[in-house]
């Protein structure tokens, strides 16, 4: 039986400048940003990344990391904008296929099953559908000959996503209230890479949640990284909720000196070091639940 | 801002805004932002019992949730499950209306949240991105709130079209416009609808002290007026306590118009 465990150090080694990278979570929720800044670390560059963005594309822009954004929306959730992906946006800096965040489940769904396009009605007569020529339309071969717009399947070279739980053998357990889209961008891409809090035992799952927590198969996972905290300072409800305060921080380091300043103190350190940065993890596992 | 004597703007617009559900029976209320919460769960609270709400977060709740600082042992009223990929199945399937507060909106109803000025390539002030508003705006009943009424916010144009509006050159044959239903507008000076002719914005009603010529000279294209444009009307004595009491005791509607 395959042992699947890694370090971030060794996933992060497994992928490519001008990769197609996958993020899963949403906003400022459940991001795995210990292989996030993973990757700030590493010479990648050039990659197109997938999104439902928070401060993983905030940090991935900072760093230079971007070559192409797909994205419905980037936001810290409790702080409506992220800085640092408005600052690429506005210095022209970044590529971007800008989608309705329904267009985007749709297309990792489409790539997840094996089609070339999913047909939607989302996007339509707004600039969505103008400013990307890389959208087209079908027609309903049926009776109605409804015009739809094809989303095109979004296939990733990887994807990244946090859980709560992994055994050695990839089975993931996510505890929140949400699963959000992680199934499909592992089942869109071609290695799917899982950072979890912890990793268990497979006969321990039982006793920490029902069966619908049980969202990804090993089937659909490749490589289990324990990351302890790995989703800070974004949430992993009920492990912990959003560092308000840590990413009030991030979102103060704009000019070169505090960004340098932040991330000699939060990306190029390890990661007993950047517990200790953000307050411990005494302190981080006490930060409530949001209240949105 | 104007105050009358016994309520605020705010409370008027809220109670304004309450009116967009009005009649929708067993739907998603979505409110986005504060006033249009306030003004979602208030019409769950009166005139329209059925309609569902949601923690704002990802679970049907059976009464709407206050905003602000939770009281101890306050227990959400959770009566099922709304993860993300539910929520699009529930919009695609037209079950939802929702308000929005778009940062600009033009002659068509189009909206835009995504961003301002400069170019899509590199805009001058990027915003949030379009979200789900092009979804929302094909697929079910939308309304707005516009907190600032003005030639800023009430465009020609907007720069970007991030929700669909009624522009017929943005519907090509095939296109299936019948989920299009632009409803409601409540701004700080007044409430339109999409009454005119071929949904021309209409002006239906000024808000107290406000004239038809300031809503106008707010504004950067011809509205149409409805016959008889009339004073939006105070928000009634059951309104207000059920705003002040059980939506926001903690009158965080207060921040609104500062």
């Amino acid at each position: 039986m395959a042992d699947k465990r890694r370090t971030a150090a060794e996933v992060v080694a497994e992928l490519r400048d001008g990769m197609t990278i996958g993020i899963g979570g949403w906003g400022a929720r459940r991001k795995p940003m210990a292989l996030v800044r993973e990757i700030l670390r590493s010479p990648l560059r050039d990659l197109t990344v997938v999104a439902y963005g928070g401060p993983d594309v905030g940090l991935l822009c900072a760093a230079g990391k971007v070559r192409k954004l797909v994205f419905g929306f980037v936001s810290l959730d409790l702080i409506p904008l992220d800085p640092h992906f408005r600052a690429a946006r506005q210095a022209g800096s970044i590529a971007v296929m800008e989608l309705d965040e329904g267009m985007i489940q749709w297309g990792l769904r489409a790539a997840m099953l094996r089609l070339p396009f999913l047909p939607t009605r989302a996007g339509l007569a707004t600039d969505v559908e103008r400013l990307h020529p890389e959208l087209t339309t079908v027609v309903s071969p049926y009776a109605d000959g409804e015009r739809l717009l094809a989303m095109p399947a979004l296939k990733l070279d990887a994807a990244l996503v946090h859980v709560d739980y992994a055994d050695a053998r990839g089975n993931a357990q996510i505890l929140g209230p949400d699963p959000y889209f992680d199934d499909m961008f592992c089942g869109a891409a071609a290695k799917r890479y899982v950072s979890c809090e912890r990793i268990v035992e497979t006969s321990a799952f039982a006793d920490q949640g029902c069966v619908h927590t049980l969202v990804l198969d090993r089937g659909m996972v490749d490589a289990v990284v324990e990351a302890p905290l790995g989703a800070h300072p974004t949430s992993c409800t009920p492990q912990y909720g959003i560092d308000l305060e840590h990413l009030k921080a991030y979102c103060a380091a704009t000019t070169p000196e505090a960004w340098a300043d932040y991330r000699a103190r939060f990306v190029d350190v390890d990661d007993a070091a950047y517990v200790a940065a953000v307050g411990g993890a005494d302190r981080v596992r006490v930060i409530p639940a949001p209240i949105f | 801002m104007t105050t009358t004597s016994d309520h605020t703007l705010a409370e008027l617009c809220i109670a304004a805004a309450s009116e967009a559900w009005r009649g929708d029976g067993e739907i998603l209320a979505s409110g986005l932002g504060l006033v249009p919460r306030l003004a979602a769960g208030l019409a769950r609270l009166t005139f329209s019992p059925d309609l569902q709400m949601t923690d704002a977060e990802c679970m049907f709740v059976a009464e709407p949730v206050p905003v602000g600082k939770r009281p101890a042992g306050y227990r959400m009223p959770v009566e099922g499950w709304l993860p993300f990929r539910k929520v699009f199945e529930l919009l695609w399937s037209g079950r939802r209306h929702a308000m929005t507060m778009p940062t600009q909106i033009d002659r068509f109803g189009q909206i835009n949240i995504s961003y301002i000025g400069g170019e899509f390539a590199k805009p001058k002030i990027q915003l949030l991105g379009v979200r789900g508003i092009p979804g929302n705006t094909i697929n079910h009943p939308c309304s707005f709130f516009v907190q600032d009424h003005s030639k800023r916010s009430f465009v020609e144009r907007v720069d970007m079209v991030s929700g669909c509006g009624y522009d017929p050159a943005r519907w090509p044959a095939g296109t299936k416009r019948d989920f299009h239903d632009l409803r409601l507008v409540v701004t700080n000076l007044a409430v339109l609808d999409f009454g005119g002719p071929d949904h021309a914005m209409r002006l239906r009603s000024v808000h107290p002290g406000v004239t038809v010529e300031q809503v106008e000279a707010a504004t950067s294209f011809p509205l149409v007026k409805a016959a008889d444009v009339v004073e939006t009307p105070a928000p009634t004595a059951e309104q207000l306590e059920i705003i002040r009491t059980v939506l926001d005791p903690q009158n965080t509607r207060a921040s609104v118009f500062k």
